[in-house]
């Protein structure tokens, strides 16, 4: 997508973020990917779509009843807790495989030089 | 500042890339799965098709009858299948009826046919005040309806989505199919607006 003035888009800087006429309906890009996270599950039949509705109501309930004034801008981390949740309930993966994966995702980006894309060491 | 490394994203974004990696490796995730469905909700899902199936139900009266009757075989027979297996049901706005849709739950919403939510959709304060006071929350959105005008609020679930069916505008009765389609807004499809006016057009 270029634009008429032949400007670079800043637009294109997040290519993948979902945007509407009023703006972007993800606040960040791990919110996007977080949605089609769950979707692709979906699709794979690794839980129903009652399932996931009812996941994602109770981690919305939870966070209103601890505080959370829920004006939206929060949305995708209760959408992220009820991912998380149910692929513990389904026993995909395990909570001490989490942990330990984001600390490698952590350990990454700090041993990548910056401007380098990040990647897993194998 | 440093470039021998990379400052590590937020603590959710390094949350969403483990799930994704472990899951790509557990062959449950493709990661071209997932960029399609971003864009596909970005660009080619999103409001513009509910504005096909609005502007298809003011100028077809059959299509608008059989809309109204079973809006999941009419929007899928114009290609627009919800991934979810949910259910659609259209109302109509007619002159004296106003419809609001909402989802008090948490926030479903018809997909296919509308995109992404808007941030206000999924916010608490809109779940409750769409129901206790819809006449209140439509003035924030410049919606003042005449006293008389009953407004019903449809409250969506993981099995039924509502579409709004706007009213068509005045004065549009030249307008084409496609000419119809830039009137129909996202905002008049939940109800909170009304279809623009060919005054406000473009």
């Amino acid at each position: 997508m270029g634009t008429l003035s032949g400007r670079p888009d800043p637009l294109n800087e997040f290519q993948l973020q979902p945007r509407d006429e009023n703006g972007p309906v993800f606040n960040e890009p791990w919110e996007a990917q977080a949605f089609a996270i769950v979707l692709a599950l979906h699709k794979q039949g690794v839980f129903s779509w009652d399932e996931w509705a009812t996941s994602l109501s109770r981690q919305i309930s939870a966070a209103q009843a601890a505080g959370d004034p829920d004006l939206g801008d929060t949305y995708y981390q209760h959408w992220l807790a009820a991912l998380e949740v149910l692929i513990l309930e389904k026993e995909v993966s395990d909570s001490g495989e989490i942990v330990s994966r984001i600390e490698a995702w952590r350990e990454a980006y700090l041993a990548t030089p910056h401007g380098q894309p990040v990647e897993l060491k194998k | 500042m440093s470039h021998d490394h990379t400052d590590p994203p937020s603590e959710l974004t390094l949350k969403v890339k483990a799930l994704e990696s472990l899951l790509v490796e557990k062959g449950l995730v493709n990661p071209e799965t997932l960029d399609t469905i971003i864009e596909t909700y970005e660009s080619q899902v999103g409001p513009r098709n509910g504005a096909h199936v609005v502007a298809k139900a003011w100028v077809d009266d059959d299509f608008k009858s059989a809309l109204l009757a079973d809006a999941t075989a009419a929007v899928a027979s114009l290609g627009y299948t919800g991934r979810q297996g949910e259910h659609l049901k259209v109302v109509e706005n007619t002159a004296d009826t106003h419809n609001l849709v909402v989802c008090t739950l948490c926030s479903c919403y018809p997909w296919t046919v509308l995109g992404l939510p808007p941030v206000w959709y999924k916010s608490a304060p809109y779940r409750a005040r769409a129901v206790s006071e819809p006449r209140k929350v439509l003035a924030e959105f410049g919606t003042v309806l005449p006293e008389e005008t009953r407004i019903k609020v449809w409250d969506s679930t993981s099995e039924m989505r509502y579409l709004v069916l706007p009213l068509r505008p005045a004065g549009t009765d030249e307008l084409s199919e496609e000419q119809l389609r830039d009137l129909v807004t996202r905002n008049s499809m939940i109800g909170v607006e009304q279809a623009k006016t060919v005054a406000s057009r473009g």
